[in-house]
């Protein structure tokens, strides 16, 4: 009987030592690892303010945001409704304009290629809108992808107008 | 045998202790003390202190002390004034600073942001020592660190203005403290009753402006104090348990052992 | 030491075992026979190599933020404590852990001058103990730079500054140190590059350290030869694998007390002042640890004699093999070395305190006094005990002290299988 007792009683010991010991090894590893994480003052960047009292239509400027470019065009009625009229069943990622620039007078997208992350070169390319040089992805005035590698359309940040001229990006 | 670890353990300890004297300058006068609500194993900061602290810091020390290494963003986290995101803001946009170059590629004043650093109230040491009679204004961010005896002795030296003794001739603009190592110093007494008029409706003695501000930069040299005494104390709790339990383990595994002689 | 003739219990262990005998390494550490009889002292080894790791993971961990560079160090070193996340635990742990290293070490190294394992045959056991001494003392020098406070830049202007008493080529030997005609920032980057090698030309040492001492085995309390492996041993796992981890908890306790609780006792306050090479402070002194040898330095008059003098204390330890001619090795048994020995530690404590002290007056002569004490126990006081001294008889074997004059000696020693 007190055979049967004493393993029990012994495994018990050892199992809640390493139970303990390995909450502790966990404890330890987390802030080595969460270290490398975005830190207070990268943090503290995360979005940025920008003025775009002075873009003209048909003009853009380039930002940079959390170390990337962000394109911000300001469209032309021409540029809206082409972009408007496209059908979805033509575009290899199928996204509304709509979706992508709720003020459609305003595009803000990230300037980086879906394809291997080149900056796609301004009017240029066969639909009115960007074309990248690394390995020729052409994307239209949404800034969605029409022709070439690129699997999906520049992508749309998170963003707000806070006053008419100012928008926070992230 | 133990006896005598028992003496070197304790000889450490003492050696370790009275490396720096701590309890009292070179100049061997006892600082003034203060019970401070973030020392001890539980020690935390008073939120309403740092707040005051910080205000006495902007309105009085700002002018000529600069605090670099913090964060207008700071002020808004966890463990300090914790003032919210829109007072801190608030406060941020007090400040100008130059940024630049813009496009044109001129440099340009913004008002500060929850990103920036504390505004300098100098550019430069040698403009902050030509503006203050050859003496730098040392930056306050580490000062309470920098300084043996710490909170009591920088607390201390902010009271301990006095009439310099017969025997001690002062220069122009020196000023005699009875606790500053060497006992001159070129700040003139910054403090005095009123001189601030807190948010909050706290009355402004010195001693009470003395003590906030003081709490004020603890708290802005070690920023992360009270999560530091929450997880340590965690840790040494979790560090005695396992203790015991491989202490168990140790003693039934070695009982498979014959005792020895 | 035994012969395995391991096998792997799975097909592919021992597939990959005919190539790289790792598992024979294994369980040849698992098995490996240690005496029964070591004391709390022993632990100290486990413990040392748990520094050594600890050391290395954060500092690699620092090494991701902190930035070598005279005008942008101190800085970076406050980014980590105030941003990084956990950046304040971690550097705390490495500043800490520094001291702890220490700490462990002194007492690893005089649990062997008690015990008498520097002695044959474990000379060279002994003597890469010292190497790898002498290079965490290197080390933690040039970390100390790294902050670039005061005191991080005075005491490498004064270490540094040693180097000129060499006769001839003394200056330029020092400004090729400095790559500079002072102190600056390419001193800086090449501490860093340095302290960031050094430690793992340490954990080199330790494994070789570890394979010298796996051949004759352990020494032990008693310090006569194990007789019987099955009687006087017992096998590593999990016999001492447990004990090791029971002492190493106990340390890490007095380890988070200092990095929670007390973080910069043990520091120097002026090293939170940016350093500036237009102001000294008032009393430069280095890190605690190295205070005996700062106190010898300074106890002699003549700068170049000063530093041989300090090179002198460390030379004279690795040729202790030699110095100390017993043929016992317990201090249990010699107890006219033993009384020396506490001498000993006293007077190494002593010139620590003495290193913190301006070397002025009563001061610098206790430390005139506890340096020629240090060199006159090593190079009179050893040899000569080594021929003239009457020990106790020591026991018949580890597990059976059958003399009693032996086994009273052991027992009032306390020294039993904890």
């Amino acid at each position: 009987m007190s055979e049967e007792k004493k393993p029990k009683r012994r495994d018990f010991l050892y199992t809640a030592s390493y139970a303990v010991g390995a909450v502790g090894i966990g404890a330890a590893v987390w802030p080595l690892i969460d270290q490398m994480n975005p830190d207070s003052s990268v943090k503290a960047l995360a979005s940025t303010e920008v003025d775009v009292s002075l873009v003209e239509p048909g003009k853009s400027i380039t930002v940079l945001w959390r170390g990337k470019p962000v394109f911000i065009k300001r469209r032309t009625q021409e540029e809206i409704s082409e972009a408007r009229a496209v059908n979805l069943d033509d575009l290899i990622d199928p996204e509304k304009d709509e979706d992508r620039a709720k003020n459609p007078e305003w595009l803000v997208m990230l300037g980086v290629c879906t394809h291997l992350g080149c900056v796609p070169l301004e009017d240029k390319g066969d639909y009115n809108g960007w074309f990248c040089p690394c390995h020729g992805s052409h994307y239209d005035t949404s800034g969605r992808i029409r022709k070439g590698p690129a699997p999906e359309n520049m992508q749309i940040p998170k963003y707000e107008f806070v006053s008419s001229n100012i928008i926070k990006i992230g | 045998m133990k006896f005598y670890f028992k003496i070197i353990f304790i000889l450490f300890i003492l050696f370790t202790f009275n490396n720096q004297k701590i309890e009292a300058g070179e100049n061997n006068k006892e600082f003034l003390k203060v019970d401070w609500s973030f020392k001890g194993v539980f020690g935390k900061f008073d939120r309403a202190s740092l707040q005051r602290g910080y205000q006495v810091y902007t309105e009085v020390c700002a002018s000529c002390h600069s605090m670099k290494l913090l964060s207008y963003r700071n002020l808004a986290e966890k463990g300090g004034p914790e003032f919210s995101k829109e007072q801190a803001k608030a406060i941020a946009s007090n400040f100008d600073l130059t940024d630049g170059p813009n496009s044109d590629g001129d440099m340009f004043t913004r008002s500060a942001k929850l990103s920036d650093k504390f505004v300098k109230p100098y550019q430069n040491i040698q403009e902050a020592k030509a503006s203050n009679g050859g003496a730098y204004p040392p930056d306050l961010s580490v000062l309470v660190k920098a300084r043996s005896g710490g909170a009591n002795y920088v607390y201390s030296v902010l009271l301990g203005y006095d009439d310099p003794p017969s025997d001690v001739i002062l220069d122009d603009g020196v000023y005699y403290n009875t606790y500053m190592t060497g006992n001159k110093i070129m700040m003139p007494n910054p403090l005095s009753e009123g001189l601030v008029e807190y948010n909050d409706g706290t009355k402004a003695t010195e001693e009470q402006m003395t003590k906030d501000v003081v709490t004020f930069l603890a708290w802005a040299a070690e920023p992360h104090l009270e999560a530091r005494h929450k997880i340590g104390f965690k840790a040494i709790i979790y560090l005695l348990i396992l203790s015991i339990l491989a202490y168990f383990s140790m003693k039934r595994l070695w009982s498979r052992i014959e005792p020895e002689v | 030491m035994s012969d395995h003739n391991y096998v792997p219990s799975s097909k592919l262990g021992k597939w990959f075992n005919d190539r790289l005998p790792l598992l024979s390494l294994s369980a040849h550490l698992r098995e490996y026979p240690t005496p029964k009889n070591l004391n709390y002292w022993w632990t100290f080894g486990g413990i040392l190599t748990f520094c050594l790791f600890g050391q290395i993971i954060t500092g690699i961990v620092l090494a991701m933020h902190y930035v070598a560079q005279a005008d942008l160090a101190f800085e970076s070193v406050e980014h980590i404590m105030r941003d990084v996340n956990y950046g304040w635990l971690i550097r705390y742990f490495h500043a800490n852990g520094s001291s702890m290293f220490f700490l462990a070490v002194y007492i690893h190294i005089f649990r062997s001058l008690y015990y008498g394992s520097h002695k044959s045959p474990r000379e060279v056991i002994w003597i890469i103990g010292m190497i790898i001494y002498f290079l965490m003392m290197m080390t933690a020098f040039m970390g100390y730079v790294l902050p670039w406070g005061q005191m991080s830049f005075w005491a490498a202007t004064v270490i540094t500054n040693l180097f000129s008493a060499v006769p001839f080529i003394g200056e330029s030997i020092t400004n090729w140190l400095w790559g500079g005609y002072a102190v600056d920032s390419p001193t800086l980057t090449r501490f860093y590059a340095l302290h960031y090698l050094f430690p793992f030309l340490i954990l080199g040492l330790v494994i070789l350290h570890i394979w010298a001492l796996h051949i004759p085995g352990n020494n032990n309390p008693v310090g006569i030869d194990v007789k019987k492996p099955s009687k006087d041993t017992v096998p590593f796992h999990p016999y001492i694998v447990i004990k090791d981890l029971f002492a190493l908890l106990v340390f890490l306790t007095l380890f988070a007390f200092f990095v929670f609780y007390a973080p910069n006792l043990l520091g120097h306050p002026d090293n939170y002042i940016e350093a500036n090479p237009l102001v000294t402070p008032t009393h430069i002194v280095p890190e605690w640890y190295l205070l005996p040898f700062y106190a010898i330095l300074r106890s002699i008059p003549d700068k170049l004699l000063g530093v041989v003098a300090m090179f002198a204390s460390i030379f004279v330890l690795i040729i202790l093999p030699w110095l100390d001619t017993s043929k016992i090795r317990s201090a249990i048994f010699r107890p006219l070395y033993k009384q020396f020995y506490w001498i000993l530690v006293l007077d190494v404590i002593v010139l620590g305190y003495m290193g913190a002290l301006p070397p002025e007056g009563i001061y610098l002569l206790i430390a005139r006094v506890a340096t020629a004490y240090y060199f006159i126990h090593f190079l009179v006081i050893l040899p000569v005990l080594g021929s003239k001294e009457k020990t106790i008889p020591l026991p018949l074997s580890i597990s059976e002290p059958v003399l009693n004059e032996a086994s009273d000696v052991v027992k009032n020693n306390k020294m039993n299988t904890e």
